[in-house]
C-alpha cells in the first residue's frame, strides 16, 4: 500500500469507530446532526472538495459529485447513519480498488521482470564496474556472471554458457552459447561467465523493445473500452437528471392530483439512484481485464500489441499460415535413405571380411546383425555423399554433413570436380564417388531407383555402381500439427497455407499438417493477393490472422486483420511488423493466445453484463423505493469488488 | 512529434477524463491516457512548442481531477 492507501485506510477506520459510538449516544435534534458531521467530513472532506472543484470548473458529472449530492441529501434528510455509511463504503471500495489495480499492476510487471538493473563493465585495471545499461557504448565489453542477466545484445567475445530464455519466450528449454554466439538481452545466465561485445544501445536492445511494446499496449484500447468510455460520457449526466426528475416529478404530479406530496420519500429515492450510478465498475474493470490477459500472455513469450489485438484474436476464424520457417522448420534434412541391392551386398562382403578377422565380438552382436549391417551400410551411404559434397557450401551439403554428424576429413577427398545443375564427382579413400541428381546417373548411365517421396533426392554412385540414395527435406516442426488441430477446436473455420514452394511439397505438407487449403508457387507479392481475396470473401465480424517468420512477409503481416510474427526473439524487423509476436518459434503459442483472448474477453463480456445488469435492477428498484441505501451501497461498491476480483483473474493463464 | 509521460491519477475515470482534456488542448494532435501504467502519450501537432503545450495540458488535466500529476 501507498501512503495515500494508507491514510485512506485509517481514516476509513476512525471514521467507522467514530460511526458506531455517534450512534451509541443518546441525543436527538441538532446535536445529532452536529455529532454525525465528525464521522461524516472525516472520512468524506475529500470527496466534498473535489465535488466543489469539479463544479467550480465546470465539470460537474463526476462520481465525486455523485457521492456529495448523495450522501449531503442523506444528511439534510435525518438519515445521517445512512449517509456516513454510504461515503464510508465508497472510500472502502476507492481504497479497495486502488490496491487491487497497484497489486494486479505489480503482478505484470513481475511476470516481465526482464529489466536489467545494472551493466558490468570491465575497466583497463581487469576491474568490474556496475554502470547503467544506458552509459554503456556499443562495442564495449561487458561481463555477465552466472545468475545475471544479460542487459544488451551482443556477441560473445570469450567464454561459454546456458542461458534461461524463459522470462522472453516462456520456454524452459535452455539455450546453449559459446564464443562467436550472437546473445540476446532479457536472458539469464545460468553457469559460465560471459564476456558479451555489445552490438546495440540499451535503447535498442531486444529487452527495451519488448518492455516498451509492453507498456505501450494499453495504449491502444479496443472497442470494448472505447464503448465504455462513450457510455459513461452519456450515462453519468444521464442518470444525473433522471434522479432530478425522479426527485421533482413525483411529488410535483402527486400535488397535481391532489395528494400528499411525500418529497422526503422522492428525494431519497432519488439520491439512492445516484449511489448506485456510478460507473466505476465498468471504467476500471475492463481495461483491468485486458491488461492482465496482455501480461499473462506476456509471460507465455506471447506479446500483444494492444487491447484491440487481443480482442480481434478471439474472433479470429481464418488462419493464414506461410509454410516455411512457420510451420516447417525451414532448414533441411535428411528424412530417408535408401541403399540399393548393390551397395548392401557390397558392404555385406565388406563386413564378413571383417568378421572372419575378429569373429568374437561379431558373435555377441549376432542376433540385430541384419538390422545393425542395414544401419552402417546406410551410414556408409552418407559418409560418402557427406565427402563428396564436403567443399560445398549448399544447404543440401550442409544438410548432409549434419546427418553424418562425424567430422569431414578433406583430406580423404581428393578429385574433386563438380558438374553444374547435375552434382558432384569426387575420390573418397581412393574410391570414385559420384552425387547428385537423376541427371547425374543418367549422364553415368547408370539404372537409379525413382523416390515418390517428397522433397530433393542426391542419388550416390560408388565406383561405378549405383549405390542408392538420400532424400532431403524440410520437415514439420513436431509441433504443427497439433498446432492446426488446436486451432481447428479453438473454432477457426478455415486454415490456409501460402507457400512459394512447389505445389507437389505444398500439398504433402498441407495434407499431413491437416490444413484446409493450400496455394504454392507463390511470389511474395501473390501473398497479399491471396491474404487480400480471403479478406473480402469472409464477413466483417470474423476475423484473418496472418502467420508468418516476420522477416520477408512485413506487407502480408501488415494487410491482414491480425498479423502474428514468429520466432521473433532478436529479430526486430518481425517485432516491427506484427500486431502479435511470438517470441519462441512454437506454432502451437497461436491457439493458446487465442485461449488467452478468448477467456479475456470472456470476463470483460462478463463484467459489463453483470455491472449493468446489477446496477439497472437496483436502478428500477431504487426508483420504486423496494430497494434502500445499503442495497445502493452494494450496487456500487460490491459490483466493483467483484468485477474487480473477476478481472484480475485474466492474468492466470491455463497452459 | 510524440512523447510519453509519467503520470499520476487515482481512478480510472478520472484517467480517461485526463484524456478527454488533453485532447481539447491547443496543440495536441491526439492524446492516450493509460490508467494501467500510469503513463500519459500525446502527440504534438506540427510546430508545436512542446514545453508551453504541455504546461496547458497539465492545467487542463488539474482542472478535471485535481490530483493528478504529470511528471514533466
Amino acid at each position: 500500500m501507498t501512503k495515500k492507501q494508507k491514510k485512506v485506510l485509517y481514516r476509513i477506520i476512525v471514521a467507522a469507530i467514530l460511526l458506531v459510538a455517534v450512534n451509541l449516544i443518546p441525543v436527538s435534534g441538532y446535536w445529532k446532526a452536529i455529532l454525525f458531521l465528525i464521522p461524516y467530513l472525516v472520512i468524506g472532506y475529500d470527496i466534498l472538495r473535489k465535488a466543489v472543484l469539479g463544479i467550480i470548473h465546470g465539470e460537474v458529472f463526476d462520481e465525486n459529485f455523485l457521492m456529495a449530492v448523495a450522501t449531503v441529501g442523506a444528511m439534510i434528510l435525518g438519515e445521517y447513519s445512512e449517509g456516513v455509511a454510504v461515503m464510508l463504503f465508497y472510500q472502502i471500495g476507492e481504497l479497495f480498488q486502488a490496491v487491487a489495480v497497484g497489486k494486479s499492476r505489480r503482478n505484470i510487471t513481475a511476470l516481465m521482470d526482464i529489466r536489467p538493473d545494472y551493466a558490468n563493465v570491465e575497466d583497463a585495471d581487469g576491474d568490474l564496474e556496475q554502470v547503467d545499461p544506458d552509459d554503456v557504448e556499443i562495442g564495449s565489453i561487458i561481463v555477465v556472471r552466472p545468475g545475471e542477466k544479460v542487459p544488451i545484445d551482443g556477441v560473445v567475445a570469450e567464454g561459454s554458457s546456458t542461458l534461461n530464455t524463459s522470462a522472453l519466450t516462456g520456454e524452459s528449454v535452455p539455450r546453449e552459447v559459446g564464443c562467436g554466439d550472437d546473445i540476446i538481452s532479457g536472458c539469464i545466465n545460468i553457469n559460465g561467465l560471459l564476456k558479451i561485445r555489445t552490438t546495440k544501445e540499451f535503447e535498442e536492445s531486444t529487452v527495451s523493445k519488448i518492455l516498451e511494446l509492453v507498456e505501450n499496449s494499453s495504449m491502444k484500447k479496443s472497442c470494448c473500452e472505447n464503448f465504455i468510455t462513450k457510455f459513461a460520457r452519456y450515462y453519468t449526466p444521464a442518470v444525473c437528471y433522471s434522479a432530478l426528475a425522479l426527485a421533482i416529478l413525483p411529488p410535483v404530479i402527486n400535488l397535481l392530483l391532489g395528494n400528499p406530496a411525500n418529497w422526503s420519500t422522492w428525494v431519497i429515492r432519488a439520491l439512492t439512484f445516484l449511489v448506485i450510478s456510478c460507473p466505476c465498475a465498468l471504467v476500471i474493470s475492463i481495461p483491468l481485464s485486458f491488461f492482465g490477459g496482455i501480461g499473462g500472455a506476456s509471460a507465455c513469450g506471447i506479446l500483444v500489441k494492444g487491447s484491440n489485438y487481443l480482442e480481434a484474436l478471439a474472433q479470429t476464424k481464418y488462419v493464414v499460415f506461410d509454410k516455411t520457417g512457420t510451420l516447417t522448420k525451414g532448414v533441411f534434412q535428411v528424412v530417408r535413405i535408401e541403399a540399393s541391392e548393390e551397395f548392401k551386398e557390397t558392404c555385406k562382403v565388406e563386413k564378413e571380411k571383417v568378421t572372419t578377422e575378429d569373429a568374437t565380438e561379431e558373435a555377441v552382436a549376432e542376433p540385430a546383425n541384419s538390422e545393425l549391417l542395414l544401419e552402417k551400410t546406410m551410414q556408409q551411404l552418407l559418409r560418402y555423399a557427406a565427402h563428396a559434397e564436403s567443399f560445398s557450401n549448399h544447404p543440401i551439403s550442409k544438410s548432409l554433413r549434419e546427418a553424418y554428424g562425424k567430422d569431414i576429413d578433406n583430406t580423404r577427398v581428393t578429385d574433386i570436380e563438380e558438374i553444374s545443375g547435375h552434382g558432384v564427382k569426387a575420390k573418397v579413400d581412393g574410391v570414385l564417388v559420384a552425387a547428385g541428381n537423376a541427371k547425374l546417373m543418367q549422364k553415368l548411365g547408370l539404372n537409379y531407383a525413382e523416390d515418390t517421396g517428397i522433397g530433393t533426392v542426391v542419388h550416390v554412385a560408388v565406383d561405378g555402381v549405383y549405390a542408392g540414395y538420400i532424400l532431403i527435406a524440410d520437415v514439420e516442426k513436431e509441433t504443427a500439427a497439433q498446432a492446426v488441430a488446436a486451432l481447428k477446436v479453438a473454432g477457426v473455420k478455415k486454415t490456409v497455407m501460402l507457400t512459394g514452394d512447389s505445389k507437389q511439397v505444398a500439398e504433402h505438407v498441407a495434407e499431413s499438417l491437416g490444413v484446409d487449403e493450400v496455394h504454392s508457387e507463390l511470389l511474395p507479392a501473390d501473398k497479399v493477393e491471396r491474404v487480400e481475396q480471403l479478406l473480402a470473401q469472409k464477413s466483417k465480424k470474423e476475423m484473418l490472422a496472418f502467420v508468418g517468420d516476420g522477416i520477408n512477409d512485413a506487407p502480408v503481416l501488415s494487410r491482414a486483420d491480425i498479423g502474428i510474427a514468429m520466432g521473433a526473439l532478436g529479430s526486430d524487423a518481425a517485432i516491427e511488423a506484427a500486431d502479435i509476436v511470438l517470441m519462441d518459434d512454437n506454432p502451437e503459442k497461436i491457439a493458446l493466445a487465442m485461449r488467452i483472448s478468448r477467456k479475456c474477453l470472456r470476463i470483460v463480456y462478463q463484467n459489463i453484463v453483470f455491472a449493468l445488469g446489477v446496477k439497472g435492477l437496483c436502478l428500477i428498484l431504487g426508483a420504486l423505493g423496494i430497494a434502500n441505501m445499503w442495497v445502493a451501497i452494494f450496487a456500487d461498491v460490491g459490483v466493483m469488488v467483484l468485477a474487480v476480483l473477476n478481472a484480475i483473474r485474466c492474468l492466470k493463464v491455463d497452459k | 512529434m510524440k512523447k510519453t509521460y509519467k503520470i499520476e491519477v487515482d481512478c480510472a475515470n478520472c484517467a480517461l477524463k485526463m484524456e478527454e482534456a488533453t485532447k481539447k488542448v491547443e496543440g495536441v494532435a491526439d492524446a492516450t491516457v493509460s490508467f494501467m501504467t500510469q503513463k500519459m502519450k500525446v502527440e504534438f501537432k506540427e510546430g508545436a512548442d512542446e514545453n508551453a503545450v504541455m504546461q496547458a495540458v497539465l492545467k487542463a488535466c488539474k482542472k478535471v481531477e485535481s490530483d493528478c500529476e504529470i511528471f514533466l
